[in-house]
């Protein structure tokens, strides 16, 4: 069986389940990220002209998950901005726990041109689930909207 | 003395595909969570765990409960149960769902010194609520004018992503202040009348608010955002009175007539709130460890009451909340505007007075009776409505021979109701009782099965005006995605912690 790819939406009563691929914590990492903005809008539509950088710390990798997308969430929000293309240049381990860093590419909402879907209120642990395999990384989380 | 006897429901799948994801990979089944039946409407989970503080206690009839046991909300019922210093017992509404640690539709009383207090029990979307406003208009008044008066509103107040008002931006100063005064703030920069205050819970303003407690995060996502209805299930409808049940307490409200329009607000604390929970989760799972407290579940997280941890919490959630109330304001202010542009009149020529604004997730310090004793406690009200009864000093004073006014919104394009809150309220569910529908279908299954124009189609055909943002929210949306909420209303009035008063219908929805 090939590794699996991307993201998919997972069946959830209330809110937003996802399950993000890739091969390894990294690249699932960007394809979470990825699936966070499509809740939001379609990122297809989204230039990645506007360039920024994200850095986040952790105690451990579900932490970091967590960090990571909420850091991209109120990065969003505050600077009124959708993001569509994700590239994690590192993600390592420290003495104190984990290091990101990525440069995120986007531009700033426009509802003419980007479609309306939900505002994602939060991030979330419930469910959180990080399953490594040789050559396949999964991540799946809850986003509350 | 009342017969309890256990029942062993079997899990229906009735809502098979909710259950489980596309190639299985849907959360794990529910355990089984034993059930005594007291009446048709209320049920016990026996402290059958060892570290069950308390039992656990639903409100609901055979469908709901059914409903409640295809997913987890039962058994974070049971979870609940654990908190250290609960009292009673953990305690489930008739719309109950599966939420993060708690259930939404939940109520949970802690000691005020030896219990603890948990951001996860009042939620992401701090003073998630719900406003209601009456006029002296009738349905046959409104008609003519509807689509106008709807889109002037979907014009005038900002909803879905990203959209704001340019004339309403606030600094971070002004900000703080908000946080402070709530729905005064608000007032004093020329957005509504001074009764207004009136009638809010807490007369829209929480003591203890502290901006020194919220983040740079936090408030940089509350500036862009106040002022803003959001999306999701926040929505605004121009309604009508469809029934009235309780005449003399109707009459209290400002509810006059079958038929009479009034303008209901459903949002909250947008994402000033959402960072603030996101921040005390944090800290309270530092504090867990730090006070070497076990939960069955990492999304309880909590800190003693007494603790420093609990009252930096309490502070900054206390902003939130005023943050919600001034958000319903500020929204108000441009409903009643939007009467005016379409009308052409003076928006008091039409009444549009303020009915009540109730939270549906809070935190509060209440005192409640507990085995005859008065106790100072924590009451956490997730998705929950406060019930008070008659002659409660927190009730306005116009209304305090009736009780407080509880609104319950339906899901969009159904019923929502006016209720009233009692004496049995204090007795059960720590004053407290639902607050909406609640989930019934995942989002993603209520995409599959509607779209979002054939929702839009399905509301217009039953004379029900649309604005949205977001086609794909409709058809998240769709009613049929949501418990009846009549049902839920029904289970509150029979076991009598919140009574009928009135039953609303949309005329119009504007939706982010």
């Amino acid at each position: 069986m090939s590794a699996k790819t991307g993201f998919r939406f997972l069946e959830h009563t209330a809110d937003i389940y996802i399950a993000a691929y890739g091969k390894n914590l990294a690249e699932a990492f960007e394809n979470a990220a990825v699936a966070m903005f499509e809740v939001m809008t379609e990122t297809a539509k989204v230039n990645p002209q506007i360039e920024d950088y994200v850095e986040v710390k952790a105690e451990d990798e579900y932490a970091l998950l967590y960090s990571w997308l909420e850091a991209l969430l109120v990065k969003s929000e505050i600077n009124e901005m959708l993001y569509s293309r994700f590239e994690i240049s590192e993600l390592t381990r420290t003495a104190e726990g984990f290091t990101l860093k990525a440069k995120i590419c986007g531009e700033k909402f426009n509802p003419k041109k980007h479609p309306q879907k939900v505002g994602v209120k939060a991030v979330t642990y419930h469910q959180m689930e990080i399953i490594k395999k040789p050559d396949e990384t999964t991540v799946k989380f809850i986003l509350d909207i | 003395m009342l017969k309890h006897f256990i029942l062993n429901i079997i899990i229906e799948k009735s809502l098979g595909e909710t259950l489980m994801g596309e190639e299985g990979e849907g959360r794990p089944p529910s355990e089984k969570v034993p059930l005594e039946r007291i009446s048709d409407y209320v049920w016990r989970i026996p402290k059958y765990k060892a570290g069950m503080r308390v039992p656990g206690m639903i409100f609901a009839d055979k469908g709901l409960l059914e409903k409640m046991q295809t997913d987890r909300t039962l058994e974070q019922c049971v979870n609940v149960a654990h908190l250290p210093g609960i009292y009673k017992y953990s305690i489930t509404l008739p719309d109950g769902h599966e939420g993060y640690g708690f259930p939404i539709g939940g109520v949970a009383a802690t000691d005020y010194e030896e219990g603890v207090i948990s951001p996860g029990g009042v939620g992401y979307d701090i003073n998630c609520g719900v406003r209601l406003l009456t006029t002296n208009l009738s349905e046959q008044d409104i008609k003519p004018k509807l689509t106008q008066l709807t889109n002037t509103i979907f014009e005038n107040v900002p909803c879905g992503l990203g959209s704001r008002r340019k004339d309403f931006k606030v600094s971070i100063h002004d900000l703080d202040r908000l946080a402070v005064e709530g729905v005064q703030w608000v007032i004093d920069h020329g957005l509504g009348w001074s009764e207004d205050v009136e009638h809010c819970e807490e007369r829209g303003c929480m003591q203890n608010a502290n901006p020194d407690k919220v983040s740079a995060n936090a408030k940089n996502r509350g500036l862009t955002q106040i002022g803003t209805l959001g999306s999701g299930n926040h929505f605004l409808e121009i309604q009508k009175i469809d029934k009235i049940y309780d005449e003399r307490t109707a009459k209290a409200f400002g509810i006059e007539h079958e038929g009479q329009v009034t303008v209901m607000i459903h949002c909250g604390s947008r994402g000033f709130g959402h960072q603030i929970c996101s921040d005390y989760l944090r800290v309270m799972e530092r504090a867990v460890n730090k006070y070497k407290i076990t939960l069955p579940d990492r999304e309880l997280a909590c800190a003693p009451g007494t603790s420093n941890e609990a009252e930096d919490y309490y502070e900054a959630m206390a902003c939130a909340v005023n943050y919600a109330f001034a958000n319903r304001q500020a929204i108000m202010h441009w409903v009643r505007q939007s009467f005016q542009q379409t009308f052409r009149e003076d928006p008091e020529k039409f009444g549009l007075k303020l009915t009540y604004d109730v939270a549906h997730n809070i935190a509060k310090i209440e005192n409640h009776k507990v085995n005859g004793e008065k106790r100072k406690v924590w009451v956490h009200r997730k998705g929950a409505t406060r019930a008070f009864p008659p002659e409660h000093p927190e009730i306005p004073a116009d209304y305090r021979s009736f009780g407080q006014p509880v609104i319950i919104p339906g899901s969009m394009g159904t019923g929502s109701w006016v209720l009233v809150g009692t004496e049995k309220a204090m007795e059960l569910s720590f004053g407290s009782t639902a607050h909406g529908a609640g989930r019934m279908l995942s989002r993603a299954a209520a995409k599959r099965r509607f779209f979002g124009g054939d929702v839009r189609r399905s509301l217009e055909q039953r004379g029900i005006t649309v604005r949205s943002a977001s086609a794909i929210v409709l058809a998240e949306e769709a009613d049929p995605a949501y418990k009846n909420v009549d049902i839920v209303a029904e289970v509150s009035h029979k076991v009598g912690i919140a009574t009928k008063v009135a039953r609303l219908v949309p005329l119009a929805v504007v939706k982010g």
